[in-house]
């Protein structure tokens, strides 16, 4: 070794010099803070966190959803910075609050999405014949019904069946759950596709036969030995996905079948904006700005994972 | 020796859409404990398929194991539901494969990989379980196991990889240890040192071992015994010393005429086999070799010849004595 820096000094230095080979995860989060946007995306994200949670600990929850109609459709002032709603509650505390559950439907929908899809996607993958058909039909059946009309029918049917409850210590609007619920059962459909294809090729290779070889279960084989491989695409898909629920709230409740009054969401706050287009334009701006910012971030960070992900793409 | 594994009449099709393929056309053979089986012939011969069978390894649609048994401590693995198969995989059977670049999971470490058997069968924690994988890897031979553990297979070298597929294979101490063409991926040197790992391993724990091969010259220092395969057919089948001296089927002879040796002049050529293994969509009537043979007679075209027993321990599926050029 002392001899061939000695030879070589510029050169051996380096190659001598033992650096551990890089994780597929070290890789990964090479990649992605190469990419630009991604990484804007990603302090956006960082800020709009900052902006919902941090305001729980300016304003008390009772402040966002104080009615006051003495103060209402007041322009934004130096009291309320984003000005008042119509019955004169004060946007910039909904906002941070109506974030919060918005975020929360976001990443919760997606979780259920994720659950059922990825169950559905393995199973038809890796068993095949007639799991697979059966799986798969019922996928396209669910893809072949109008998600809109759907979601509508399911929030006016399972609106008002469950509590109010309490957690993180607020309360929630039982409607929440609802959204959140029927929101993730309309958007795994293209996950399981995805995670189908994934295990249909993944179950073919060696390292399969292999692992199977050892006496490792169907499941340890699914769980474990494939849909690690198949990791990448999968998240790439999440993050797209909460981009997606965020809006997808944002719809229903602007037709008013969303989360109830006066829990707070960019959605229904947006509902309550209907009237006063013109005439208070504070009143959608806000909520509107929030819901554009949020999705762009998660869209760009989406891209910069899907990047990153793929092993193929170079790091100039 | 007491036999461990008894192979009897095995066949295996798969159903594709050009017909029927017969890819092992009831095989039998024997394996006894301790003892070293080499298993040879070109690809696309059955080999490989008739291991995976008896591991119950072939998917099946398009597999169908059509007949026969594989009798492993006297019960048959053929008729093992998929739940008792999975506790002697890996546990009593294990199977290293040619490729150790496609045999790991890129995804998890190797550590994982080998710790993942040993919890399965041995009945151990995670904790119990890391610390025997690193003395498996010692035993295989890679250095500085207690790093090795945490590293993915990209980190590893080709040989490397094999060592681990190795350790993995021997991990619960299994009683046959089936190597499918282990060093046909590697190259010369790492070759003969993977050799000389399984054979010290075999002697440290016992086992026996079917070699799968296409090289000759691996299984002349390996195994005792050795089958050759040619169209899912046993060919030939002897002690290696006879097949070495005395191979009495047109195919081994062939096969060793076509290895490169040491004692060879330079003027003396390689022979090549002509023509190709034959498409196994439909059997062939007749001798599967016949097309190819340099012995061949009438009798080869109408009739397969069944393998029958020409010496103590040498068995051969030919009409031809092919010293006298009498029919047998």
């Amino acid at each position: 070794m002392a001899t061939a820096r000695e030879a070589l000094p510029g050169i051996a230095e380096e190659a001598l010099a033992t650096r551990e080979p890089l994780t597929p995860t070290q890789l990964a989060w090479r990649r992605f803070r190469r990419h630009k946007m991604a990484m804007f995306g990603l302090f956006l994200l960082a800020a709009l966190i900052v902006y919902v949670v941090g305001g729980a600990f300016v304003f008390p929850e009772k402040f966002a959803n104080y009615v006051d109609t003495g103060i209402k459709l007041q322009a934004p002032s130096q009291a309320h910075p984003f000005g008042t709603d119509a019955v004169g509650r004060d946007i910039l505390a909904r906002t941070m609050y109506g974030g919060q559950i918005s975020l929360l439907i976001g990443l919760a929908a997606v979780s259920v999405a994720l659950v059922v899809g990825v169950a559905i996607g393995a199973l038809s993958g890796y068993y095949g014949g007639w799991i697979d058909g059966v799986l798969m039909r019922f996928t396209e059946a669910m893809l072949n019904i109008p998600q809109l009309f759907l979601l509508i029918v399911a929030a006016k049917y399972l609106g008002d069946k469950i509590h109010n409850f309490r957690a993180f210590g607020r309360e929630f609007s039982g409607s929440v759950i609802v959204i959140i619920v029927i929101i993730g059962f309309d958007s795994w459909m293209y996950l399981a596709r995805i995670v189908r294809s994934q295990f249909l090729s993944l179950k073919e290779q060696e390292f399969i036969t292999a692992a199977r070889c050892t006496g490792t279960s169907n499941l340890a084989i699914m769980f474990y030995h494939i849909l690690p491989n198949s990791v990448a695409p999968i998240i790439v898909n999440a993050t797209l996905g909460v981009a997606s629920a965020i809006l997808t709230e944002a719809y229903i409740s602007f037709l008013g079948l969303g989360v109830h009054q006066p829990t707070a969401t960019w959605g229904n706050m947006l509902e309550d904006a209907n009237r006063y287009l013109e005439t208070a334009p504070w009143l959608w701006f806000f909520p509107g700005l929030m819901i554009l910012l949020t999705v762009l971030a998660i869209n760009f960070v989406g891209d910069g994972l899907r990047d990153a992900l793929d092993p193929r793409t170079m790091v100039e | 020796m007491p036999t461990i594994l008894e192979v009897k009449n095995l066949q295996t099709r798969f159903r594709t859409y050009d017909g029927l393929v017969y890819a092992v056309n009831g095989i039998s053979y024997e394996l006894n404990e301790g003892e070293t089986l080499g298993v040879v012939g070109e690809s696309g011969c059955g080999k490989s398929v008739s291991m995976l069978s008896i591991m119950g390894l072939i998917p099946q649609p398009p597999g169908i194991i059509a007949g026969g048994q594989a009798l492993y401590r006297d019960s048959d693995l053929l008729k093992k539901s998929e739940e008792e198969l999975r506790h002697i995989r890996g546990k009593e059977i294990a199977m290293v494969f040619q490729d150790p670049m496609t045999s790991l999971n890129p995804v998890l470490t190797i550590g994982f990989q080998i710790g993942e058997t040993l919890q399965l069968h041995m009945a151990m924690n995670a904790d119990q379980a890391r610390q025997r994988t690193v003395e498996l890897l010692e035993m295989v031979g890679i250095s500085q196991p207690d790093r090795a553990l945490d590293n993915y297979p990209h980190q590893f070298s080709g040989g490397m990889r094999q060592r681990a597929m190795i350790a993995m294979a021997i991990a619960c101490m299994p009683q046959i240890l089936i190597a499918d063409e282990p060093t046909t991926a590697l190259d010369v040197t790492i070759q003969a040192q993977i050799v000389e790992l399984v054979k010290r391993l075999r002697d440290e724990i016992g086992m026996a071992i079917i070699w799968i091969t296409h090289d000759l010259g691996i299984i002349a220092g390996l195994a005792q015994r050795v089958i050759v395969m040619y169209a899912g057919f046993i060919v030939e089948h002897a002690s290696v010393d006879e097949v070495y001296d005395n191979p009495r089927h047109p195919y081994t002879i062939s096969l060793l005429g076509a290895l490169p040796r040491v004692d060879m002049s330079r003027e003396e050529r390689l022979v090549s086999i002509p023509g190709m293994p034959p498409n196994l969509i439909g059997l062939p009537k007749g001798c599967p070799f016949a097309p190819r043979c340099r012995f061949v007679v009438d009798r080869c075209r109408q009739e397969n010849p069944p393998l029958i027993s020409i010496a103590p321990n040498h068995e051969i599926a030919c009409w031809v004595n092919v010293q006298t050029g009498d029919l047998q």
